[in-house]
């Protein structure tokens, strides 16, 4: 009893462009804007873009394993800006404290997410709301209700504003980051665990998988990658900003999804939630090279609805064209 | 000559809030031995095993496993004590690989990292051996229901557990597939691996098995060489029948009625349904103000027989006319249409909307009707509403009651008027009375019976015998997706029921039933 596999040869093109949609729509806007503007193909331009999307990058990564395993956190903007401010603080006391303790303290934040999710049964969303709003009080209270400076005699600032072989500081951090995030989601149980979970939860439990353990080591992951963002964001601009990262968390979820992994969990992808980070970073990008040109003025809200238009035309692209492939 | 015991559970209680599901149930498996364990729904047979699984964690009773007292409290812990388990639904992971599902959890590693190579390696050799040749890269979603089932039994195996359990795990399998299985179970009882086999298939059991636990209320109540009792004896047990005590009568709310089958119209004729293995050649009628009954084990095909009927599951062949009309619903909606109406099985899940009032529940499908404009009727709603509440008897302090704080029985009243208030020509009642208390039992009983005298055509399934011998007119009895016999007037009897459930067509015991060709 020769048993045959019910799957049809899936359209290698079709498949690629569902895969990959990001990346397609990524190189032709990346083609078009060298086209169009002067100094747009530059390393100065490329340098920048990815010293400024780098937070967003951060945040986003930690969104796709909470993502992959069906959950969501909506706190990771407050925490951002809860650690620019905690990192502003502790930056006259040296640099190693002002990297690290903020990140220690997302970390915290994130695993108490992960214990009210894991533990206690919260929903994802309602707990890493509460989360949202506490943290973004806990800003507004530590930075007395306004920015923060850095001192400058540390070295904290190199830290955002340096770079290391021509390639921005933050950048390297993300693009390292990255590449773990993809080893582990490969290569470590934890990371077929988290897509498992995602995929089923009831029977990854009855598999005797740790469950609970994942899901707070998500979380955790998370709220420190958030915390490094707010590091990022603090020495960057040199000074902690309360008010900042709102809607980050929106962002983050768009760069995951437009990267391809499911909103329900279960399957994904890292390396594409970075190829959609840098994608909606690009957007922003050439908007601004538009506006320089003169001919229109986009003001940025203008600029939101349009990221809103791709977002939606990428997703829509990779579920239509997959339409009836059933996995 | 029985090998030395692997698995001993004795005095095991478990009760949940408000029900006792197992009082002093106990489990005996020897090693190296195929045991089944059957029963009817809600005898116990689920919760023990997932008591023996960590699933669940028991009030009272000791389980000794391989020589030793064990508490198992997660399913982790268990499938590290060497108790493997598969359940009736895939409990696996649709979007990863196959390869990824049988090694979960316990990947192979190499300098720490998944080793995937040797991992679909492994994985594809492991479902060699029980002839399955699929790219184990794949995700498993993929791959139809067997290759699943098929994936999860070869996780099982692989974990090297002493005893493997598998509830229904034939459910999804054809034979060719479950021959293949059957070639695993001899495998494992080979090499000295125990098997729990729960099943409701009778001839699987008499092919595989050595043993045979019978469980019935939570306890249990047979333990024997399953060799030395018969097909009819063991459903005799199950459904707690003694085999000679069958003639009772007045047990039930159906008042004793002249038997007038067919002497009204036709309503519905059903010939040779066919769909996948559940179905494989139900053939009934049912006439104007005629309860049929429709009985057989679990696993029958009783309730896929109503879905089809109903429009909610398609059928691969068979032909069904309506009122003299071929028909062939394509939805719930065709049916529903034509004058048909169901009532499921699972109350909570397919029927009543908890937070919503009585009133509401109960005009729910006919709401269309109700509604002028986009508005519904008001008046003429609650007047719908009180007219069926006085005449079903529904106990309820008004209609603005949400239903979830009915008793069972009145559930069922609601769902029941849900359908009388379109004026459908034939009811669907999948096991109308479970759950139900008794006294609300017989109401319901002698509801649908006058509802029937009134010309409504009623096709009732039911796991009682009494319930199906005093309220059918007919009874089609169903045996692995077939009918198997039409049992009319005084050939109703609680025995030949049970002889045909067990048996089918195979034997006529010379009780007067009168059995139609299984094929």
């Amino acid at each position: 009893m020769a048993q045959k596999a019910l799957i049809q040869k899936p359209n290698l093109f079709l498949a690629f462009v569902q895969q990959q949609g990001a990346l397609l729509a990524f190189v032709a806007l990346l083609i078009f804007g060298a086209l169009r503007y002067e100094g747009f193909f530059a390393v100065y331009n490329f340098a920048e873009l990815l010293r400024y999307n780098s937070m967003f990058g951060l945040v986003a990564l930690g969104m796709t394993f909470v993502i992959m395993t069906g959950g969501i956190d909506l706190s990771v903007g407050s925490v951002a800006a809860l650690t620019s401010v905690l990192a502003a603080q502790l930056s006259p006391h040296g640099l190693w404290i002002a990297l690290f303790l903020p990140v220690l303290a997302g970390m915290v934040l994130g695993f108490v997410n992960g214990l009210l999710i894991a533990k206690l049964k919260i929903l994802p969303f309602i707990a890493t709301l509460a989360a949202l709003l506490a943290a973004r009080g806990l800003a507004f209270l530590a930075a007395n209700n306004q920015s923060v400076s850095v001192a400058t005699d540390t070295g904290f600032t190199d830290f955002g504003q340096g770079n290391i072989l021509g390639v921005p500081t933050p950048a390297l951090l993300m693009f390292a980051a990255f590449l773990i995030g993809v080893l582990v989601l490969r290569f470590s149980s934890f990371g077929r665990h988290v897509l498992a979970i995602g995929g089923n939860e009831e029977a990854s439990r009855l598999m005797g998988l740790s469950v609970d353990q994942i899901k707070i080591g998500v979380y955790t992951l998370s709220g420190a990658l958030a915390g490094l963002a707010g590091v990022i964001l603090a020495s960057e601009f040199g000074a902690g900003q309360p008010t900042e990262g709102s809607g980050w968390e929106l962002a983050a979820i768009a760069s995951v999804v437009v990267g391809g992994t499911l909103l329900t969990g279960g399957k994904g992808s890292v390396g594409t939630t970075l190829v959609g980070v840098l994608l909606l970073g690009l957007i922003f990008n050439v908007l601004n090279f538009e506006n320089g040109y003169g001919l229109i003025s986009l003001s940025s809200y203008w600029q939101s609805v349009i990221r809103g238009g791709f977002l939606l035309v990428v997703v829509i692209l990779q579920t239509r064209l997959t339409k009836g492939q059933k996995i | 000559m029985r090998s030395e015991l692997l698995l001993e559970m004795r005095d095991i209680t478990k009760t949940f809030p408000g029900v006792r599901a197992l009082t002093n149930a106990s489990l005996r498996v020897g090693s190296g031995e195929v045991h089944a364990l059957i029963g009817q729904n809600g005898a116990g047979k689920s919760t023990l095993i997932k008591i023996l699984t960590g699933a669940y964690r028991r009030d009272s009773g000791s389980v000794v496993f391989a020589g030793a007292s064990v508490d198992f409290r997660s399913p982790q812990a268990a499938q590290i004590g060497g108790v493997s388990t598969i359940y009736q639904e895939v409990n696996l992971v649709l979007y990863r690989s196959v390869a990824e599902n049988i090694f979960m959890g316990r990947e192979p590693k190499r300098f720490g990292l998944i080793d995937w190579k040797r991992m679909n390696q492994e994985a594809k050799v492991l479902l060699e051996r029980f002839n399955i040749f699929i790219d184990v890269t794949q995700p498993l979603g993929s791959y139809n229901i067997a290759i699943q089932q098929m994936t999860a039994i070869a996780r099982a195996v692989s974990v090297k557990a002493k005893l493997v359990v598998m509830d229904e795990p034939t459910s999804s399998l054809d034979d060719a597939e479950v021959e293949v299985l059957f070639d695993v179970i001899r495998q494992l009882k080979a090499s000295g691996v125990s098997v729990i086999f729960v099943s409701h298939r009778l001839d699987e059991l008499y092919a595989v098995c050595d043993f045979v636990t019978i469980m019935r209320d939570g306890q249990t109540v047979l333990e024997s060489p399953i060799k030395d009792i018969g097909k009819l004896e063991l459903v005799a047990k199950m459904l707690n029948r003694d085999l000679s005590d069958v003639q009772s009568s007045g047990q039930t709310g159906f008042t004793a009625r002249t038997r007038n089958a067919s002497d009204g119209a036709l309503r519905l004729e059903a010939s040779d349904l066919q769909r996948g293995r559940a179905l494989r050649g139900v053939s009934l009628s049912i006439h104007e103000g005629e309860i049929v009954g429709l009985a057989g084990l679990l696993g029958s095909g009783r309730t896929e027989t109503a879905r089809a009927l109903f429009g909610a599951d398609q059928l691969s062949s068979g032909q069904v006319a309506f009122d003299g009309r071929q028909k062939q619903f394509k939805t719930p909606g065709d049916a529903i249409q034509a004058g048909i109406g169901l009532c499921s099985e699972d109350r909570k899940l397919e029927g009543i909307i908890p937070y919503l009032s009585v009133r509401e529940n109960l005009t729910l499908a006919l709401l269309p009707q109700l509604a002028k404009n986009g508005v519904v009727d008001r008046a003429r709603q609650a007047e719908i509403v009180n007219r069926f509440i006085t005449r079903m008897g529904i106990k309820t302090a008004g209609a603005d009651q949400p239903i979830r704080e009915l008793s069972g029985g009145n559930q069922q009243k609601v769902l029941l008027a849900r359908w009388m208030c379109l004026n459908p020509k034939l009811l669907i009642l999948d096991e109308p009375t479970r759950g139900v208390d008794v006294g609300a039992k017989a109401e319901i009983q002698s509801l649908i019976q006058e509802l029937a005298m009134d010309g409504l055509s009623v096709l009732m399934i039911s796991s009682e015998l009494e319930e199906l011998f005093e309220g059918s007119d007919r009874v089609v009895v169903l045996r692995d997706g077939q009918s198997v016999a039409t049992l009319t007037h005084d050939q109703i009897s609680q025995e030949s029921i049970m002889q045909a459930m067990a048996h089918g067509a195979t034997i006529n015991a010379g009780t007067g039933v009168n059995l139609e060709s299984a094929l």
